[in-house]
């Protein structure tokens, strides 16, 4: 504020003692325009984030089905989550299953690919371009249309394999193979962290390479002694990142198995369960309960990653 | 001179990236155990070429030998080559140790040696206490030690070194420079420097090559060069502050001297001027340091105006100009005290200046 303003804004009423401005009134006149213009981001994060996360906390404790007023049960439903609900368990398994094959074998092939464009090859951005394609289409309902249609008992897969003589299973039906199916879609989507891979391989310096070809380091001890390590901050973000992804997964499970989570549960991701329970069944209170479960589990496993960082993580400074 | 010491030789060596050739055709002899400066402005090729030597980059056309053997086609690791690095290309993720043992380990080297040698190099450097340090724990100057420690283990016939002191503040690099200078006299190996600072180019070189544009301008040692430059070029570029180039007329020929007019007073040159004639235009050259203000320093060369003067302790620099506009540069022995806008008499030392043809070089 001015002089002048402050001035005029102290100034004496024409018959009284002089006014001071309240702290409310002195932030609008200094920020007002600021804040008209954070209003829209304001109303999106209080009216669809935060308001929310904290009816759901509240609906969690509840009994709930959309249909009539929620009714207060304190942790009922976190006591039967854990001790009288196998599908909770079956999701849990799923979900772990999926992430922990599903995210290092997407960062391999990731950073395979990323070491590849990474040399300098001509018609770079065409490749990148159609690397990156499948992350943007990957989660789409139209992907996982395809990837049925590629992996069913009579589909493009087996077709394929017939060729060669093999007769492929039902991939998608069959519970041995129907969770790898989905390992594989996503996987496939590796686009993204391809990228950020690439974006990291071409921080690492130069003259790094330069020394250890001088002293005579063969390719593969140059990736692992220098590459790599150097490129952990990068690998540690897109772990994080893909393991948040890879437990809020649910398209490609929910297309596949036509919304079932079959066969006998083998693709009952946990959202895919939260999802049946909050839309099938009508159990919000419940589905509420899930949701702060995943969140917490989300939490433990960025909390735990951070914390073993130290270890493997090199920053530069 | 030890056992490691070795030659280098380049012979017509040539560099193109496409269709632009960067350095063309150089032709020079390192002898075993020499400590040779590549000096000249940014974008010269000196790096350049000092990577080919290194085997960073192929060599495009020309012979590149080292001890008499043809190295063109040898992966760097096996020249017997180490190098460092401006940047000092320390691996960030290891330590102080691990950065030494690394090209060792690489080389399968057994444990007890590594070990060995790796508290040697820690030895000549004084890094002994920071062994367990990461880089990022390391000041400028101990990264700098690092990094040459990392080229001693290997114990390497050559040392390359492409413009090591440049991350480091004055103070540090002067130190520095007397510990590599100091180096090369402890090792004997042959060492090559890359430099744009021509004085560690004049302090540290037993061989100065001074490079332009791609090619040799002169090769010589330090003192050799400051005195006989061959060009203009050189005789700038070398010494500071840099010569004053004054273009002068000749306006007398006498058998095969003359005399010219340099900024109005008429000059008779030693050097000879065959082939000149009346009024053709040379350069006179003269340093700042074979100048001064009284008769004792020398013959008249013109009356000038004081524009500036810098105290800087033992010396005085005086930037003047002549009353054609010419700018000279003269530095006085001690704290001298004038006043600007005042008219002095500059004196030149007769038996240090320099003439230059209209081409660039020397007279």
């Amino acid at each position: 504020m001015t002089a002048r303003s402050l001035a005029d804004a102290t100034a004496a009423p024409a018959g009284g003692r002089a006014v001071t401005p309240s702290v409310w009134s002195r932030i609008w006149s200094a920020n007002g325009a600021g804040y008209l213009f954070l209003l829209p981001w304001f109303i999106g994060f209080f009216g669809l984030t935060v308001g929310p996360i904290v009816t759901s906390l509240y609906l969690s404790f509840t009994n709930f089905d959309l249909l009539t007023d929620p009714k207060w049960i304190g942790a009922a439903n976190y006591v039967r989550m854990f001790t009288a609900d196998p599908k909770f368990a079956q999701s849990m398994r799923v979900t772990f299953m999926f992430v922990i094959f599903s995210v290092p074998l997407k960062l391999a092939f990731a950073l395979a690919i990323a070491l590849l464009l990474n040399r300098g090859m001509r018609g770079l951005p065409i490749y990148r371009a159609i690397f990156y394609l499948p992350s943007l289409l990957g989660a789409s309902v139209a992907i996982a249309v395809l990837w049925r249609t590629l992996f069913a008992g009579d589909g493009v897969i087996n077709d394929f394999l017939a060729l060669f003589g093999i007769q492929g299973p039902s991939w998608i039906s069959n519970p041995r193979y129907s969770l790898w199916t989905l390992i594989l879609l996503a996987v496939w989507q590796f686009g993204s962290p391809m990228i950020i891979f690439l974006a990291g391989l071409r921080q690492i310096p130069q003259d790094m390479y330069e020394a250890a070809s001088l002293e005579g380091a063969s390719k593969w001890r140059v990736f692992w002694k220098i590459t790599l390590p150097l490129l952990t901050p990068v690998v540690f973000f897109n772990a994080i990142i893909q393991t948040i992804e890879g437990f809020k997964s649910f398209t490609p499970a929910f297309i596949i198995s036509g919304g079932t989570g079959n066969p006998i549960n083998s693709t009952l991701f946990y959202t895919l369960y939260l999802y049946q329970e909050a839309f099938a069944f009508f159990r919000m209170g419940y589905a509420s309960a899930l949701a702060w479960v995943l969140l917490i589990v989300v939490a433990l496993f960025t909390g735990f990653s951070f914390l073993t960082s130290r270890f493997w993580v090199h920053y530069d400074d | 001179m030890t056992a490691n010491a070795t030659s280098v030789v380049l012979e017509k060596v040539v560099k193109r990236y496409g269709d632009v050739e960067v350095i063309h055709g150089i032709d020079l002899n390192i002898d075993p155990g020499e400590f040779t400066v590549f000096v000249g402005p940014s974008g010269c090729g000196k790096s350049t070429l000092l990577r080919m030597v290194a085997g960073l980059e192929p060599i495009t056309g020309g012979d590149l030998l080292i001890d008499g053997q043809r190295m063109n086609d040898v992966p760097a690791s096996r020249r017997g080559i180490a190098m460092v690095f401006q940047s000092y290309a320390l691996y960030p993720h290891m330590n102080v140790y691990q950065n030494l043992a690394f090209g060792l380990e690489t080389a399968r080297m057994p444990k007890a040696e590594i070990a060995k040698r790796v508290q040697k190099a820690a030895d000549i450097l004084k890094i002994e206490p920071l062994l367990k340090r990461k880089p990022r724990q390391l000041s400028g100057g101990q990264r700098q030690r690092v990094a040459i420690g990392r080229a001693i283990v290997r114990e390497p016939r050559i040392f390359l070194f492409d413009e090591p002191l440049s991350n480091l503040d004055a103070e540090l690099r002067v130190q520095m420079r007397v510990e590599i200078a100091k180096l090369h006299n402890d090792l004997g190996n042959t060492m090559i420097y890359v430099t744009h600072d021509q004085v560690e180019a004049m302090t540290m070189a037993d061989k100065i090559v001074v490079l332009n544009a791609g090619v040799v301008e002169q090769v010589g040692a330090p003192l050799e060069l400051y005195n006989n430059p061959r060009n203009r070029f050189v005789a700038g570029f070398l010494g500071s502050p840099k010569m004053n180039f004054i273009e002068s007329t000749v306006s007398r020929i006498e058998g095969a001297h003359g005399t010219v007019n340099v900024g109005g007073t008429a000059f008779q040159l030693r050097q000879q001027l065959a082939g000149f004639k009346e009024a053709d235009k040379i350069v006179f050259g003269i340093r700042p340091e074979h100048m001064g203000l009284t008769e004792t320093s020398g013959v008249k060369l013109a009356d000038v105006r004081v524009d500036l003067v810098e105290q800087l302790g033992d010396q005085t620099m005086l930037y003047a100009s002549t009353q054609g506009g010419q700018a000279l540069t003269i530095a006085l022995e001690g704290q001298q005290h004038m006043p600007l806008g005042s008219t002095v008499t500059a004196y030149v030392d007769p038996t240090k200046y320099h003439a230059f043809g209209p081409d660039g070089r020397a007279l």
